[in-house]
């Protein structure tokens, strides 16, 4: 959004201006990431995670794209090319921690990022386009990385390529030809491996896209803010540069050295260690179970033991395990209180933080236990509590609820005063 | 009309989770899985420290040296090592001479020059350790139908894999009285080991390390088993991740270098916002 009061690119350089002329690009970053975009002056740091999410995906892109050089995706070599790779190749091993790491920060600034969506209403109106798009970026990042997990061809990434394509085999009358047809084959094998191979390599850039379009669509209404309340003036603002260049630029800082940590101390503390087997199809493993940031999933997946009227439980599982996050793509309309932000709505607030939050926890936790009791019955209360908190109790407590007081402006929040709210007719 | 609709089918979910619910209780309180052998008698591995441990961590190359020592004379009887290449091993210290004379104690399949049969021919220093098998076959067949894993990785294949290995070498044992008398069923069949620290409780590999002496070592140090456990663990370690000590060493100036851009990055943010109350 260029709000009236933002400054303008005026190219004072004359290979600037003639650049300026030709080809637009300076004044397209002024305006989207320099002096020329102004953003709420009241943003707190999770605020900061979209741009370390931008910073994640970069990092994978290259970091992937150096080891492709050295990959193989026949299910004879890939496992070796992978260790090939991390012993003989110049910091090869660095390239492989970075890589894998870097799929988990990605998806721990991705998750933090969401939630700063869920708390502050960033997904209700003018923002919906961003919401929805960035959705579609959470459905093509779980891709990546499940496909991803499967190339150095392990015990777990086979295993668990087999369990997530059995899914398809659930969908009645179209499921085992499609499944088949998915996989090249009747189970993960070479035709899989290639394939996904080539998907991976390609989804990063179609992620890229779509998140080009996420921003675009932001910059139109421009950023929220922790109060929810819409910028009305001069004075609610910063330019993005040098404000949040500065900002961002040391909340890196404190990224990099997390996540440095855990490439050059704890490289494998969030890995599997069945991985390092070569896959193995004639040897199940005990525990079959995908990367940590799939557990939520997983756990609503097997949370479904028993046959619906006519439903298998296989296929509820599979319907649940795709709905809770296609139930995302409809919080704009299941949401309807006009307060955006959760700090204005206790009730909504109440259920955010002692129902939602337990609920993903314990369904996080199960995710990556054994499928055995008391497990299973834990994720099927949290996954109960997770469903009726989106579908049922959303819209009524967006109905019914009585919201606080919402400052007259983000000038009014900072400054415990505004001079331009003296002079609005009381609202 | 969408919060009808969303209630619809928030209620379908949720009812057929109450219903999987209420029916997996029901057979959790009346019929409960019954207790195992595994469950009760499997230990998790045993404390024990390694040169390599902690963010400081290195290896010892004699220990390494020594650890390989027992490998090449105990382990490799059946476990390959094929990620390894004869060259690795001056990293444990030993000259260029020393590693082609190591390289030319193992045979590796080859090609005869003149007439193209398959032949065997000493190692160079180029070649990686050979199998002991020459298939999967062959390695069931002289191993009670078990395949000795490659150990190129173990010590990453496994929870805790240094401790894990030098556990197993020093945990056989007889199966104890109260198991029997608990699962009467659960006796060690014939042809297995009882060993706690293994998944499984009982293992096809016979205790490998039998005796203090069983390897002589070079540099004098006493070769009891606990001894040997300890080293080959370690030189299994290094053979799963030869960059262990370069990783950790490169981590630091890293993390330091991070450490004073973040403080400046900081300042310089405090600085920016100085005028800004937010």
């Amino acid at each position: 959004m260029s709000f009236p009061w933002a400054k303008e690119y005026k190219p004072s350089h004359p290979f600037m201006k003639w650049m300026d002329d030709r080809l637009p690009l300076p004044r397209l970053v002024y305006n989207a990431v320099g002096s020329g975009y102004e953003v709420p002056r009241n943003l707190n740091y999770f605020w900061n995670f979209g741009f370390l999410a931008g910073l994640c995906l970069v990092l994978q892109i290259v970091t992937g794209i150096v080891m492709a050089m050295h990959y193989a995706s026949n299910t004879a070599v890939a496992f070796d090319t992978i260790e090939m790779t991390v012993r003989d190749v110049n910091w090869g091993w660095l390239m492989r921690y970075a890589h894998a790491n870097g799929a988990s920060a990605f998806f721990v600034v991705i998750y933090i990022h969401i939630f700063r969506g869920f708390f502050y209403g960033s997904y209700k109106a003018p923002r919906e386009m961003v919401w929805l798009l960035g959705v579609v970026i959470f459905l093509l990042m779980m891709a990546t990385a499940f496909m991803g997990y499967v190339l150095p061809w392990g015990q777990m990434s086979f295993w668990g390529a087999k369990v997530i394509t059995g899914l398809f085999s659930a969908i009645p009358l179209v499921g085992e030809p499609l499944q088949q047809w998915l996989l090249g084959g009747f189970a993960p094998d070479n035709a899989a491996l290639n394939r996904f191979f080539s998907l991976h390599y390609l989804l990063p850039f179609v992620i890229l896209g779509v998140v080009i379009l996420h921003i675009w669509a932001l910059h139109i209404p421009g950023s929220s803010n922790p109060t929810g309340v819409e910028v009305k003036s001069e004075s609610d603002t910063v330019p993005f540069y040098p404000y949040y260049v500065a900002k961002d630029g040391w909340a890196i800082g404190v990224f990099a050295f997390l996540y440095c940590a855990m490439v050059f101390f704890f490289p494998n503390a969030l890995g599997h260690p069945d991985n390092y087997i070569p896959a193995n199809p004639m040897s199940t493993p005990a525990h079959i179970v995908p990367e940590w940031y799939f557990w939520p999933f997983y756990a609503i997946l097997r949370a479904f033991t028993q046959d619906f009227f006519f439903i298998p439980a296989k296929l509820m599982g599979v319907l649940a395990m795709f709905g809770a996050i296609l139930v995302w793509f409809f919080l704009p309309w299941l949401d309807k209180s006009p307060v955006r932000s959760g700090s204005y709505r206790p009730l909504y607030k109440k259920f955010f933080w002692f129902g939602l939050i337990p609920a993903m926890a314990v369904l996080f936790y199960c995710g990556g236990a054994p499928a055995a009791e008391p497990y299973v019955m834990f994720s099927q209360i949290a996954a109960l509590y997770y469903f009726a908190h989106f579908l049922i109790i959303l819209p009524i407590v967006s109905a019914i609820e009585k919201p606080l007081p919402l400052p007259y402006s983000i000038t009014e929040s900072v400054l415990g005063e505004d001079e331009a709210a003296k002079l609005a007719p009381s609202a | 009309m969408a919060r009808i609709l969303s209630i619809l089918v928030g209620l379908f979910f949720t009812v057929a989770l109450a219903w999987s619910f209420v029916l997996g209780a029901i057979t959790a309180a009346t019929d409960p899985s019954p207790p195992t052998a595994e469950h009760e008698f499997h230990l998790l591995p045993k404390e024990v420290h390694f040169s390599f441990d902690g963010p400081f961590g290195k290896f010892d190359n004699q220990q390494l040296q020594r650890g390989f020592q027992v490998y090449k004379e105990v382990c490799s009887a059946c476990h390959a090592l094929k990620h390894v290449a004869f060259r690795d091993l001056a990293a444990l210290g030993y000259t260029e001479a020393e590693v082609k004379a190591i390289a030319a104690g193992f045979t590796v399949p080859g090609v005869d020059p003149n007439t193209g049969e398959s032949t065997m021919r000493p190692g160079a220093p180029t070649d990686y350790f050979p199998s002991p098998f020459a298939n999967d076959v062959a390695a069931r067949a002289a191993n009670n139908n078990a395949v000795p894993p490659d150990l190129s990785l173990i010590t990453k294949a496994r929870h805790e894999g240094p401790a894990y290995v030098y556990s197993l070498l020093t945990g056989f044992q007889d199966q104890p009285a109260e198991l029997l008398k608990e699962f009467p069923d659960a006796k060690t069949p014939s042809g297995l080991h009882y060993n706690p620290y293994f998944p499984n409780l009982n293992l096809a590999m016979a205790p490998p390390l039998t005796a203090d002496g069983q390897v002589e070592y070079g540099d004098g140090t006493k070769s009891t088993v606990d001894q040997m456990s300890k080293d080959v663990a370690a030189f299994l370690t290094w053979a799963a991740e030869p960059k262990l000590e370069k990783r950790k060493q490169t981590g630091w100036p890293i993390l330091g270098f991070l450490l004073f851009a973040t403080i400046l990055g900081y300042m310089s943010y405090r600085n920016i916002w100085a005028d800004k109350k937010h």
